[in-house]
Parts: structure tokens; sequence; C-alpha cells
């Protein structure tokens, strides 16, 4: 197996940020119209709500003015009136909005996820072998979400923010021009102090993930090993070292936290600060005015300065909202990368386009040189024929190559050198469908699907009925057991068949093997788990399975590959000994060795 | 609640002091208005420019004692969620510990690490929303309500009717949202478990070409959660204008009714406007209340998850144990009419009214087919699971008396599934005893025949193992974890078909230090060939939980056809050559 590559766990910052949006929007412009209507109603109830506000001068202005009660009350009335309506179109317009938004960003959620798992299926077995589970899922659950809340309300609220923002400065200046400047000079200095301790946290915030990721990764591998712990009463010892790593995690966490917590009260003393300046400098101006030092220049009123001091207030909200929108859009973006990362993979090679029709099985392996990296070889000009029907057994120690030749065969990776053909066709002229839809695999690491038995073992023919499916499971010997599962076939397997025995979930593969009309078989180590009874009792049933097609088996057991046409013995990637059982025996070479029990094999 | 107050007690000042500091951020949002006031009253009335300024400092003063107040609130509510979910965290952990196999069983590996990690970031996150908003929210509302009172209590008579009815929609929005949103959390989780197993089956799905058919299931999925999630967010956008709506209509009732008694000369005009700052005000908390309690909702399913763990109980403990002092001295072994399933409600026993007696110092082999009950026999000795009926007696002292520490210390177990953890290969054998010196693990190691390799590896023991072992071949792992056990030098050694992957030649060699260097070690195998056993002082053939022979390996094979027909299965093929 190829080594992992651990990713690093600092991913929450984008790196070409721009490319990344585009490309993120290319998954709503479908809904360009909806969008635009959205960004309409945004737009209305922004303006609403600053209408609304300043609705209230009139309001007042009426209510102090000389006109008679009744007048004034009508006006009052038809004032409010006015409000209710111009509030009501701001209600509206925002949950038209969301209403809208949700439907478009679960949509593109819906694409992207969907994409994403396509992609998966397309990508090479070596993506899987080289990345962790949890890494690839982690992409599905945690960057998705992130992306997800992103387009639900981030964008719009951005937006929101942005037109309060310019309506509050259009609104303040037409109120009073040397006032405005007060506000303006004071938010870059906002500005700067938000900037100023986000990039600080954002240090604390990436030390903080990586000692999540420490907690986390002890966590699993614990929890995983914890009958071993058990077993070796070292649970004292598991619990030191995972109080010494929580305990950093702490001081971590409270320090990223601290720092991240601190936007919200700086900003809000920066906008106290703002409102004091404001109600200060608009005091003495309206002193000086009423001194008459300002000439005509600048008249404030008092009614003005409320109104301004008010203003001066909202102001420093959508400064705030942004802010924090900002960090949503950062590590959303950064999710967003590393899922186009696993988008942009190179997918499986697709070369070749014959479609097999009646395979004979004729395999031949010529030639054939590979290694997972490059610096590292792990078959050595490895030439194997199988002629069809033929039973071709490889024997060697583990790290040897035998599986590797399996992955070559079914394509899961690409020969680096040498070429291996099915009835005389390459394997890389035949479409990679079609090569494995006639290839049947049996694997040692025993895979299952939540589902029923039935539904597993249909897995190696999909039209397959219900009877060809007992059949299969007859020719395994699985039936037995599974007659005496509480509901038989229509047993419920989950988390990957938990609740059976590694034999048994063994049998369930080869069963699922014997339904496939594949030609070629490969066994490797597919009963490694079942007791030798059983397996004598299945050789029957594999006899049968393994009638004219072509096998590779690969076993451990050597006793189970006596009867193969040929063996193989592969030793650092190089076939070392090649014949019939009684051939090998004869030779007095390794494979007596082996079967003798005089070298080891692993 | 009642059940994380212990570790509320442990930070008790951080939790009080923290919301209480940050009630001067409230303080300070209400008295600003006041002094503003004061500057326009007396200030500008009077044409007073240095009280103006000196009004400024006053205010300056204020925003200095809100910021300390603030970040020092901050810091503290910080502090406390943080200590309070790395207590939780730390509990949990050691509680998972305290688990038996039964109880690991019934949890799987992944949603115990959900509930180590999301869980715990999920109930830290609501407790630190919750400290820093839970004085300031009540705090500008009761403020607010109070400033209301005082301006004017008749047109504050608004706020009773508007309060109860802005809780009671929220609420039903919330009632119908919560089971919406655990809907889509079900339809998440079996998505994730799909994609999970997508991952782990690869080749499965490679090799049998069912891409097409994998990607079609997805769809289907995806679709389903898609259309779950937008039933539950339908509800929630319902929220914000709900509550905007009902602000408007107070603030126009309240401007109505105002306006009406500032036009009869009942109010002053200044007072209506004060008095509409403070309706947003109050209006503002209860909104920023409610979306405390949305959230919650969420955490709430992370809590009870975390408190299933916490209250799960461990139904195998040392606590009634008789002879905690008493330690495994000579290694011997006897069930007497044993039987065990693992869940009460089966009604078939895996094991069934089990006999037999292991003298100290001698080899036992177990054999039988696949899922007869051999590993479930051998994990009652270190007593991993509780027989259900009869008794297992370890040196003719029932296992139940024994303090779990001394038992397990006395019987040293190589699982079936071997896990090794990333570390050194020393750092692994260690396990099996912390202070052993170096020449012992190589002694060790030796038994077991992983010295030789291990020497081979250019960092020899040193070497890097990977969560796993994944850098180590299948037979290697086997013999590293023989090792293992080995150093604890039990009295009793359990080895479950943990020679599998080893060839029948190194196993001999295993074998033959067994005999020489464990003479008076209890040895218990497991193990598929015969080949393995056939040596043993005494053999065990096991039969859907019965025993149907035991004695040696000549006697077995006069007087038991099962064990002959085992014999036959192996050696048939391999002597035939």
């Amino acid at each position: 197996m190829p080594p992992m590559n651990s990713r690093s766990a600092d991913t929450r910052k984008p790196k070409n940020t721009k490319a990344t949006v585009k490309r993120l929007l290319s998954y709503i412009k479908d809904d360009k119209i909806k969008i635009g209507i959205a960004f309409f109603c945004v737009l209305v109830s922004a303006m609403s709500n600053l209408a609304g506000s300043y609705m209230l001068r009139p309001i007042i202005n009426n209510l102090v003015s000389d006109a008679s009660a009744l007048e004034r009350i009508i006006v009052l009335g038809y004032n409010l009136m006015k409000m209710a309506g111009i509030y009501a179109a701001g209600v509206a317009a925002s949950f038209f909005q969301a209403r809208i938004m949700i439907g478009v960003s679960q949509k593109a959620l819906l694409t992207i996820r969907g994409e994403l798992f396509e992609k998966l299926q397309k990508l090479p077995v070596r993506f899987f072998d080289t990345n962790n589970t949890g890494d690839v899922m982690s992409r599905f659950t945690n960057d998705v979400d992130t992306i997800g809340e992103m387009l639900n309300s981030t964008l719009v609220q951005i937006f929101q923010g942005i037109v309060s923002l310019i309506g509050t400065i259009i609104l303040m200046f037409y109120t009073n021009f040397w006032l405005s400047i007060v506000t303006i000079v004071v938010a870059p200095i906002m500005a700067k102090v938000g900037t100023t301790i986000a990039s600080r946290s954002r240090k604390r915030f990436r030390n903080q993930q990586i000692e999540l990721g420490k907690v986390n990764g002890y966590i699993e591998e614990i929890v995983t090993g914890q009958k071993v712990v058990k077993v070796f009463c070292h649970e004292q010892q598991v619990i030191n070292e995972f109080e010494e790593l929580n305990d950093n995690l702490k001081d971590a966490q409270i320090k990223a936290q601290f720092a991240g917590g601190m936007m919200g009260p700086s900003m809000n003393a920066m906008s106290q600060v703002n409102y004091t300046l404001t109600a200060g400098v608009g005091s003495i101006l309206v002193i000086l005015g009423r001194l008459g030092r300002m000439g005509s220049f600048s008249a404030l009123d008092i009614g003005g300065l409320t109104v301004f001091v008010n203003f001066s207030r909202q102001f420093s909200r959508p400064i705030n909202e942004l802010a924090q929108q900002l960090t949503i859009v950062m590590s959303a973006l950064a999710g967003a990368e590393r899922v186009f990362d696993v988008m942009d993979r190179e997918p499986e090679s697709t070369k070749g386009d014959t479609v097999l029709k009646d395979v004979k099985g004729d395999v031949v392996i010529d030639n054939v040189t590979f290694g997972y990296n490059p610096d590292k070889t792990i078959l050595k000009n490895v030439s194997i024929y199988a002629h069809p029907g033929q039973k071709i057994a490889l024997v060697g120690s583990t790290g040897a190559g035998k599986t590797t030749i399996t992955n070559l065969i079914t394509r899961f990776y690409d020969i680096n050198d040498g070429r291996i053909t099915i009835d005389g066709i390459d394997i890389f002229d035949i479409s990679p469908d079609s090569l494995r839809e006639n290839i049947a695999v049996v694997l040692q690491d025993t895979h299952l699907f939540t589902g029923t038995v039935m539904e597993n073992i249909r897995y190696g023919r999909l039209d397959a009925t219900d009877a060809e499916v007992r059949q299969a499971a007859l020719t395994s010997n699985a039936h037995s057991f599974i007659r005496h599962l509480p509901d038989g076939y229509d047993t419920i397997l989950e988390g990957d068949g938990a609740n059976l025995s590694q034999g048994q979930r063994q049998l369930l593969n080869i069963a699922r093997a014997a339904l496939s009309k594949a030609p070629i078989l490969i066994l490797d180590e597919a009963t490694s788990s079942v007791d030798t009874r059983t397996e004598r009792d299945i050789n029957k049933g594999m006899d049968t399975l393994m009638e004219n097609r072509t096998t590779f088996v690969i076993a451990h057991r050597l006793s189970t590959i006596r009867n193969a046409d040929a063996i193989m013995v592969l030793e650092n990637g190089e076939i070392i000994e090649r014949g019939s059982h009684d051939e090998l025996l004869e030779q007095k070479g390794r494979y007596y060795e082996l079967y003798t029990g005089l070298k080891e094999l692993d | 609640m009642g059940q994380y107050w212990k570790y509320i007690k442990a930070h008790i000042i951080q939790f009080i002091f923290g919301p209480l500091l940050m009630l001067t951020e409230v303080a300070g949002e209400i008295v600003l208005p006041t002094i503003m006031a004061s500057m326009i009253d007396d200030g500008i009335m009077n044409n007073n420019i240095p009280y103006v300024i000196s009004r400024m400092a006053i205010m300056f003063g204020c925003i200095c004692v809100m910021i300390i107040g603030g970040l020092g609130g901050h810091y503290l509510s910080v502090k406390a969620s943080v200590s309070f979910s790395a207590d939780i965290r730390k509990d949990l952990f050691k509680k998972v510990q305290s688990f038996s196999f039964k109880n690991i069983d019934k949890f799987s590996t992944g949603s115990l690490v959900t509930r180590l990690t999301n869980d715990i970031t999920q109930i830290q996150n609501i407790t630190r929303m919750f400290l820093i908003m839970a004085m300031r929210s009540p705090g500008m509302l009761i403020g607010g309500i109070i400033m209301a009172l005082r301006l004017n209590a008749s047109l504050a008579t608004i706020l009773i009717v508007v309060i109860p009815l802005l809780g009671a929609s929220i609420g039903a929005l919330m009632y119908t949202a919560y089971p919406r949103f655990g809907m889509v959390q079900q339809k998440l989780d079996s998505l994730n478990s799909g994609i999970q197993e997508n991952i782990t089956n690869v080749r499965v799905i490679k090799s049998f070409v069912r891409e097409k058919f994998e990607i079609n299931k997805f769809h289907t999925a995806n679709e389903d959660l898609k259309d779950t999630m937008l039933r539950a967010m339908k509800i929630v956008i319902c929220t914000m204008p709900v509550m905007t709506l009902a602000m408007n209509i107070t603030m126009i009732v309240t401007v109505w009714r105002g306006g009406n008694l500032v036009v009869g000369g009942g109010m002053e005009v200044g007072d209506l406007t004060a008095f509409t700052t403070y309706i947003v005000q109050i209006l503002m908390s209860l909104m920023m209340v409610s979306m405390l309690f949305l959230q919650s909702a969420r955490a709430a399913a992370s809590s009870r998850r975390i408190k299933e763990v916490l209250n799960t109980v461990v139904d195998l403990t040392d606590d009634a144990s008789k002879k905690k002092e008493l330690k495994v001295e000579r290694g011997e072994v006897e069930f007497k009419n044993v039987c065990f399933k693992y869940y009460e409600s089966r009604k078939d026993n895996i094991l069934n009214h089990i006999n037999f007696k292991i003298n100290p110092g001698e080899t036992i082999g177990i054999i039988g087919a696949t899922g007869s009950g051999k590993t479930s026999l051998v994990q009652m000795i270190p007593r991993l699971y509780d027989v259900t009926e009869g008794e297992v007696l370890v040196d003719g002292v029932n296992v139940k008396d024994y303090s779990i520490r001394n038992l397990r210390d006395g019987v040293g177990m190589v699982l079936q599934k071997n896990v090794l953890f990333s570390g050194t290969i020393e750092d692994n054998l260690k396990w099996g005893d912390e202070n052993a010196a170096h020449e012992e693990i190589e002694e060790a190691a030796d038994s077991a025949q992983a010295d030789s390799f291990i020497k081979s590896f250019t960092d020899g023991y040193n070497t890097e193992l990977g969560q796993g072992g994944v850098n180590v071949s299948g037979g290697q792992k086997q013999r590293l974890c023989i090792a293992r056990a080995l150093l604890k030098k039990p009295k009793i050694l359990i080895l479950d078909d943990s020679t599998s992957a080893v060839d029948t030649a190194t196993e001999a060699k295993i074998r033959h230090a067994f005999a020489t260097t464990l003479k008076d070690t209890t040895k218990i195998i497991i193990a598929q060939r015969i080949s393995s056993i056939v040596d043993a002082d005494k053999i065990l053939v096991l039969s859907e939980g019965n025993v149907t022979g035991f004695g040696t390996h000549d006697e077995l094979m006069k007087t038991n056809d099962e064990y002959r027909d085992i014999y036959q299965s192996q050696v048939d093929e391999e002597v035939t050559a």
C-alpha cells in the first residue's frame, strides 16, 4: 500500500480567492433571475428600514407643529399609515428574499454534493489509498456545510450591510455635512482595529485547529482500540495522556476565542466613541451656531443633532456585521477550495473503448513492472500466462506484490512498463467498465453495504432473481448461516456487517462473486478467516464457481491452492518459481520450503 | 442542567463574574444617552462649551469602563465555557475508558468519536453564547422596560400584549421546526454514512462497475435531504419576519397612542422619542433571547447524546468483588456450568453449560467452526464479558471476586482484532509493561519471533508505527501483539487466532519459545489449523456453543468424530502432496 500523506490541518484560509468565488458563483448562475429578485428584495427591505426610522422625523415635527389638534391627529394617522406601508413592504421583501435564497442555496448544495459524489466515483483507487477517510468525509460534511451557510444568508447579509451602510452615510451627509466628517474619520480607525484583531485571532484560531486535530485524532485512535486498552488495563495511562492533550486544547481555545471575542466589545466601544464625538462636536457646532460664529455656513438644530446621533449609532452595526460575515465567507471559501480540490483531481483514466464480448478468459501479463511510487518498484518484469479456464495461484509473503497484480489486472492502478492483455486485447484498449464487468474480485478485506443480506449478495448482479441469489449463497456455503439469522435473507446488515463474524462476511463476498457471470475470477485471500471444514465444504461450490472461468487465487493457506494449474511464487516483486504443485515440490525450491514449513512466509 | 452543575461549580467564579462584567456594557449603553441628554439640555441651552467638553470627558471615561468590563466579561465567559467543556470532555473520555466490552459494542466507534468531539463543541459554543448574552439581553430588556414604565406606564401596557404574543408565535415556530430539524439530522447522518461506506468499499464498487448504481442511490438520498432541509428552513426563515412585524406593529401603535397623548398635552414629544427608542431596545433583546433558544435546540440534541454516554451504566465493575487484593498466582482455570449470550433477549445461548478445568502451566488448544463460540469462551476468563449463568474460576476463585486490574494483569490476551497505536514499536510493546527494560522488550520480541524483523528496520525498535500499525504486514502485526502480551508476564496467556497470518514455520518457533520460556504460564490457544495445537496438553472442541470433546490429540482422534473431521479437512490435502 502506498504511504498515507496526511494533509495539513491549516486549511481555513483560502488561497486563490478570486477563482474560488467565481467558481462558487457558477453554481447559482442558473438562478440569476431569482437571485436578482432576492437582491431587489434586500434593497427594498434595507431601504424600508432606513425610511422607517427617517419617518419619525416628519411625525415628530407634525406633533410639535402649530396646526390644530384634529389636523395633527389626521396627519399623524396618515403618516403612520405610510409608515405601516413601508414596514409591510420591508417585512414582505425580507420574507421573500429568505424564501428565494434557501431554495437557491439548497439547490446549489444539492448540485455540489452530487458533483462531488460523482467525482468520487470517478477517482482512481490511488486517491482512496492515499487520503484518509476522515479527511474526505469532512469535505462532504464540514466544508459543504460552511458553503451552505454562506449561500443561505451571508451573501444576502453582506449586500444588506453594504446597502444600509451606504444609505446611512447618504442620510448622514443629507442631515449635516460637518458632523458626517467626524464619522468618516472614525470609520477607518474602526476598520483598522477590526482587521488587527482579525489577523491576530486568525493565528490563534489556526493554533486551536491544530490542537483540536490532535485531540480528535487521539480520541479516534483510542476509541478504535478501546478493547485493547481494556485488556491491558491501560485506562489510566490513556486518561493521563488525554488530559495533557485536553489541557493544551483548552489553553489554545481560551486564547483563540478570547482574541476572536475581542471584536464585539472593541467594535462596540469604537461605536460609542463615535457616538460621543458626534454628540460633543455636534453640541459645540450647535452652540457656535447659536452664538452666530458659524455664519450661515452650517446650521445645525437640536432636532437635526438627535437624528444624526441616532444614525451614528446605527452606522457601526453594518460594519460590525460585515466583519462577522467576512469570517464566515473566509471559512466558506476555504471549504469550497477543499471541495474543488477533490473535483479537480485527475479522474481515473477511461482510456480504451473496446467493449469485450464473449470473453474466453485468456489473460497474459507480459513483462510488467510497477511501483506505487516511482522510487519503489513492487513488481519487476513479471509475466504470467493464464489460458481460458485455468486456475493460477500466487504465493509469496506479504508485500511480495500478489495483491498488486490484482490491482493491475482490474486497472485500479496503471502499469509503468509491460502490458496485460485479455483475449489478446491490451487492457488499456478496453473500456474500464467493460473490463471490470468481466472480472469478479473477492477481496480479503470484506466490505458489505448497509441493507439486507439479499441486497448485498445481489450486488454481484443487479438483475439476479431471488432464487439465483439463494443459489449463489448455497454455492458459497453462506446459506446455512443466513438461514439462522433473525430475518434470514432479509436481515439488515449495518456498519459493514458488524453483526457477522469475519468468516461469515467472507462467505457473503464469495456469494456475491458467484452471482456474477464474469469469466475471470480473482480470489484474494478470499477464505482466510473461514474455518477449514467450512472451506472444504465450499470447495465443491468453488469448483463450480471456477468452472470455465480463468481464476487467479491468492492464498495464504497453501492447502487451498494445491490443485491449481500453475503456481507462481513471488518474492520481492519477482516470480522466482513457477509450475504445478507437484513440479514445484520436486524442484525442492522455495515453494517446497514454504510448503513443508521450512521457510517463513511473512 | 442538573447533571452539568458539578462542571459549572468548578468554574463558578467565571460563570458568575463573566456575565456580571457584561453588565457594564449594558449600563454604559443605558447611561450614555442620559449624559448626552444633559449635554443638550444643560450645555447647549446655556451655550456652555466647557460643560459640553466635560460631559464628553465623562462619556469617554464611561467607554473605558465599558471596554474593560466588556473585555473582562468576554475573557471570563470564554474561560468558563472552554474549561467547562474541557472538563466534560475529560469525564466523557474517562467514562468511555470505564466501559465494559458490552458497553463498547453498544455504541459504534464513529458515534463515540462524534460525541467526544462535535457534540462537545456544540455545548461549548452555546455555553459561551449564553454567558455573553445571559445578563446582556435580559439586562437590556429589564432596563428598557423600567425606563419605558418610568416614562409612561399606560403607554407601556402595549408590551403586556406584544411580548407574550411574540413569545407564543416564536415558540410555535420552534415547536414545528424542531422535529423537522431532527429529520434533517437523520437524513444527513444516513447520507454521510452512505458516503463513508462508499469510500471504504471503493474497490468493491469499482470491480463490480457499480458507480452508476451508487450515484443513482446517492442522488435519491441527496434530493431527499434537500427536500427535508427545505421543509425545516421554511419554518426558520419565518422567525425574522415575524419578529420584525411584531416590532413594527408595536412601534406604530405606540406612536399612534403616544401621538394622541402629545396632541392632548399628556406627554412631551421628547419622551415619545425616547419611548420609541426603548421599545426598539426591548424587542431587540427579546429577539436575541429567542435566537439563543433557537440555537440551543441544536445543542440540546448534542447534550442528549453526551448524557447518553455519561449516564450509561457500566455493567461490569469490580465494586462487588470480595478479594480485591488477590492476584493471579498459579494460572488454573475452571469453567463450571457456564452459559453465555450477548443479549438477554436472544433465545439461544452462545455458550451452553460449559464445564472444563485447566491446570497451571498447561497448553490448551481450542478448535471449532466459524461462529462456534471460541472467542466468547476465552473472553470469559479475563472477565471481558460476564457469564449469563454458572461461574468461571481462576486459581479456584470466581473471576468476579478479583479486582479487574489484578485479574487482567494476570491474564494476557491477544485479541483477534489486533490494534497497534501510533508511536514507536518500543512504545507499543511497553503497553505490556511500562517499566520494562530494553533487554526485556527484546526478549519478549524474540519469543514472539518479532525481534529479527524489528531489527531489520532502519530505526529498529524506534520505528514509528502509523495509526493501527499500517506500515507493518499482517503477520508482523500479529507477532508484535503477541510480544506486547508476553511483556505482561501473565500467568495465563490467551491467543485468539493470533497467528493466522504467520506461516507455519514461524508459528512453530513461537510455540517452541512458549514451551521453553513460558513453562509455568497457562496457555490457551484458539486456532484454525490443527498443526497449531496438535502438541497441546489438551484440546477443546467447540461446536455451536457446546464442548464436544476435551482431550489430547490422540484421544480426540480416537473418540471425537468432529475433531477427526476437522483433521481430515486439513491433513488430507497437505499430506497427499
